[in-house]
This record gives C-alpha cells, sequence and structure tokens, in this order.
C-alpha cells in the first residue's frame, strides 16, 4: 500500500450508457449493471441468437465470444464487456452465406428442436480453434458444456468432424 | 436479480479500498459462482468492484521449479500451460475436469478458492441454512444429503467443498498471496480454507476487502508423476461425488514420498495427512494403498445417503495410487 488511492470510481446501481462492439459493430445501451451480457444481447439490442435457456450456467444456450474465448452470457455482466469484443451467432455467418459450421448442422441434421443450436455452433467454432477435437471422445468432453435435451449429440459431434476435416487438422 | 452498484477499477490499492469502504461491497473476477448466487438472491452485494484489468493474470514458472499463478489466470490458460502439464499433471488434470470450456475461460483461479458450495439447501435461498443465514439451522443434515460431506463435518454444516484445482493445490502445499489493509501476506492453502465447525458462514480466512494476489506452488518434484482421478454421476461436466489428487514415489520398494488429497468427501480440500503417513517407508501394493484409505476414513461420519462415499473415498484412493505405482514400474 502506501500509493495514492484514487477517489473510487464507484457508480450507482442506476442505469448507464455503455458501449458494446457486438460483431464488429459498436452499439451504445442503457443497462443497469445487474443486466446480464445475454439479456443485453437479447433484449436491448434484438440480438435474439444467443437464448436463455437455465439462466445459471448450466447448459450452454448463451455461448457467446468475449475477446475470441466461448463464455457463457447468461453469468457474464454486460457492464463488463464494455471495451470487449462481443461475438454472437448473428455474427457469424452473412445473411444466407452461412459459416462451414452453421452449413454442416443443416448437412447432418445436427439438431431437432433447434434451441440450443446456436450455442452449440459458437462452441463448436471455438472449439476448432483450441484444437481439442482429435476424435470423438475429445469432442463430446469439449462439448459437455452445451446440452441438448433433443439428444442430437452424434450428429453434432459428425458436423464438428466435417468441418474440422475439411480444414485439415484437429 | 436485485440492483447493485459497480466499479471497474485498475489497480489493486484502488479495489482494496473501494471493498474496505463498503461493507456489501465485493470483489467480481469470472463471476461464475458470484453473478448465478446474486440472481437467486444467496449473495446480497451492494456494490461489484470489477477487478478483471487488475494485472493479475500471469502463470510463470519459477527457476526453482515452483510455480506462480496469478488470481486472475483463467482457469483454462493454467491447465494449458506448459510448466503446469509437465511439472504438476494433477493440477492440469483437475483443472481440466472441472466445469466446462466455456466457464474454465471465464473461471479465475482465485476465484475458484472462492467459490461457494453446491449444497441445494444453501443454494435456495429459503430453507434453513447455518451458512447462509448463522443460527437458522442446517436442512441437509436430516435431508437429501447424498452429495454432502463425510468428513470435516459439524453439526452446523455438511457442505461439500466443490473444487477441485484447489484439491491439487492443498496436496502441493500450495501457499495463498493476499493484499488487503493491513499489506501482503502469504497463507498456506491448508489455513485459507475453515472447517465449518460453528461458524460455517466463514469459509476462507480472509478479511474483508483482502485480496487474493497469486497462488504460488513450490517445487514439488514427486508431482512430476501424480494424477487427479474424479468420480461423479456423469462422464463430464459435473462436480465429484469423490475425487483424489496423489503422486507418489517410490525407491527400493518403498514410498519415498507421497502426496494424498480428497475432494468431493470433505467440507473443505482435504488433505490426507492419515493415509500419507500409514504409506512412507511401505511398500506401494494396494493392501498397503487400501489400509492408508482405512485409517483416513477412519475419522468419516456417514449420514443415511451418503454413506457410500467412504467405501468411494477407499476405492478411489486405491485406484489413483494403483495406476501410479503400476505407471512407475
Amino acid at each position: 500500500m502506501g500509493t495514492d488511492i484514487k477517489a473510487p470510481p464507484v457508480t450507482g446501481a442506476g442505469a448507464r450508457t455503455i458501449t458494446l462492439t457486438v460483431n464488429g459493430r459498436e452499439r451504445g445501451l442503457r443497462v443497469e449493471p445487474r443486466v446480464s451480457l445475454l439479456d443485453a444481447l437479447r433484449e436491448h439490442l434484438g440480438l435474439t441468437g444467443s437464448k436463455k435457456g437455465c439462466d445459471q450456467g448450466a447448459c450452454g444456450a448463451c455461448t457467446v465470444w468475449v475477446d475470441g474465448r466461448r463464455v457463457l452470457a447468461c453469468l457474464t455482466l454486460a457492464v463488463t464487456c464494455q471495451g470487449r469484443e462481443v461475438t454472437t451467432i448473428e455474427g457469424l455467418g452473412d445473411g444466407d452465406d452461412l459459416h462451414p459450421m452453421q452449413a454442416a448442422f443443416v448437412a447432418h441434421d445436427a439438431l431437432q428442436c433447434g434451441y440450443c443450436t446456436p450455442g452449440q455452433i459458437m462452441s463448436a467454432v471455438a472449439l476448432l480453434r483450441e484444437g481439442h477435437a482429435a476424435d470423438d471422445a475429445e469432442i463430446a468432453e469439449w462439448m459437455s458444456g452445451n446440452l441438448c435435451r433433443c439428444a442430437a449429440y452424434p450428429n453434432i459431434r459428425a458436423a464438428i468432424r466435417e468441418v474440422r476435416d475439411a480444414a485439415g487438422g484437429a | 436479480m436485485r440492483p447493485f452498484g459497480y466499479a471497474r477499477v485498475a489497480d489493486a490499492d484502488t479495489a482494496i479500498a473501494t471493498v474496505r469502504e463498503h461493507p456489501g461491497g465485493a470483489f467480481l473476477a469470472g463471476g461464475t459462482t458470484e453473478v448465478d448466487l446474486v440472481r437467486q438472491n444467496v449473495l446480497r452485494p451492494d456494490l461489484l468492484v470489477d477487478i478483471n484489468d487488475l494485472p493479475l493474470a500471469g502463470i510463470e514458472d519459477r527457476p526453482d521449479g515452483g510455480l506462480r499463478i496469478g488470481a486472475l489466470a483463467r482457469m483454462s490458460d493454467v491447465a494449458e500451460a506448459a510448466g503446469v502439464a509437465d511439472r504438476f499433471p494433477m493440477l492440469a488434470q483437475a483443472l481440466l475436469l472441472g466445469a466446462s470450456a466455456q466457464l474454465r475461460n471465464m473461471a479465475s483461479m482465485g476465484g475458484n478458492l472462492c467459490q461457494r458450495v453446491r449444497c441445494g439447501y444453501f443454494r435456495d435461498a429459503t430453507s434453513p441454512c447455518n451458512k447462509r443465514d448463522p443460527g437458522s439451522g442446517c436442512a441437509a443434515i436430516d435431508g437429501f444429503h447424498r452429495g454432502h460431506a463425510v468428513l470435516g463435518t459439524s453439526d452446523q454444516c455438511i457442505a461439500v467443498h466443490p473444487s477441485d484445482a484447489a484439491v491439487a493445490l492443498v496436496a502441493l502445499d500450495a501457499m495463498v498471496r493476499t493484499r488487503g489493509p493491513g499489506g501482503e501476506r502469504s497463507i498456506a492453502i491448508d489455513d485459507f480454507f475453515l472447517l465449518p465447525g460453528d461458524t460455517p458462514d466463514r469459509e476462507r480466512a480472509l478479511e474483508h476487502g483482502e485480496l487474493i494476489t497469486a497462488i504460488e506452488v513450490p517445487a514439488v518434484p514427486v508431482a512430476r508423476r501424480s494424477v487427479y482421478v474424479k468420480v461423479r454421476d456423469r462422464a463430464s461436466y459435473e462436480f465429484a461425488l469423490a475425487s483424489v489428487a496423489a503422486a507418489i514415489h517410490v525407491q527400493d520398494g518403498a514410498i519415498a514420498d507421497v502426496r494424498l488429497a480428497l475432494g468431493g468427501v470433505a467440507t473443505k480440500p482435504w488433505r490426507a495427512r492419515a493415509a500419507e503417513r500409514s504409506l512412507l517407508g511401505g511398500p506401494a501394493t494396494p493392501d498397503a494403498f487400501a489400509e492408508a484409505a482405512g485409517r483416513e476414513l477412519a475419522a468419516a461420519v456417514p449420514r443415511p445417503l451418503n454413506a457410500y462415499k467412504v467405501e468411494l473415498a477407499r476405492r478411489t484412493i486405491v485406484r489413483a495410487l494403483t495406476a501410479l505405482a503400476e505407471d512407475g514400474r
């Protein structure tokens, strides 16, 4: 200790304007500190691709990337993302021009109801980047944070394998 | 979720001073436990001080063979650090067997040590719970306690400590470095975690506003061949019913060095010292392992729904040590 302690930059519980970079675009919004990144995306920015399954960090349906790493938007406070890059499922493809993982999920019928799919895909693309998709056991382990109540797991793994093999690596 | 204030700070002194000034203030790192419990009204802070911009995310190999893990290093980064996997495989394995990839990307190592119990009666924010509401009673003791502790319990609380990484860190004699109003200090990790006793609301030897800055792991040569075995209801993404961090060195047929700690069965990450004493100098055989496990678990206080954990822990200890002994031949 012993250094000069600046006046603590405390802000109250009320709404404040923050700027988030979402899918490469700067977006301003007014939120209270208690607003999750998931609610900020869905309710404030109209980006409803990220889904609210459990809202307690158990299901993975809200998986997005913050600064390129997959995280759970339901356990992330929006105010903490000021100055960070947020990527959602809407930022993956370009309209009808799908990301290869999205196309592989379609081709392999890797969903039934589809509710967990955006989170599955955000996790799956991150998984290949992380390099933990050598075989089905490793894919299952590293995708275990994304639950699918329809149990489309075999087809999800098939989609991931296809994109992995097309990219020529694990 | 109740409203709370927010402050994002860039240096430790400001963070500490800010929390100190607010009796209802708390640090916010990865938030994986904290945000969840605030949303469920189990925690009711009036101010969260965001420490994620503090320069505490480094992971350093020490020249003496030790390791310094910054408090804000993420579980995923520590697990993947080369020095960790090579020299402390039990720690890398414990980290990778915990939570999910997303949570490991978020959760900080300091926060991992501060994570709260998974007891359903603690987390429902309504049941009697001496940890959440001191003096209100413990609903788990006569309730659904299949996942609860058999070691280190009291008549006030039987909740299991949920961390995997902390079990390995206890086996490795890690030190927790903190900084607070009284300056910096180092706390032996076994002293950092408190038994519930009569004060189950006090889980850690931290003062209000005291910040974990790093976890220091000393050089532990025996840990180069070590393992973390985790037994649970699902193959992945589940807390332990019983887990074992183990390292063993056998020389001339006798156990020359051993480290053993248990998770999933105790109210704090449990260093199995009675078992270690029983093993040292003796043969590395399954019978000796079972004998040592029995000595450790003699102190267990099983209850109707968790009595199976005594046998499960015994077998998990034998399995972990046997795997290491066979691997070393």
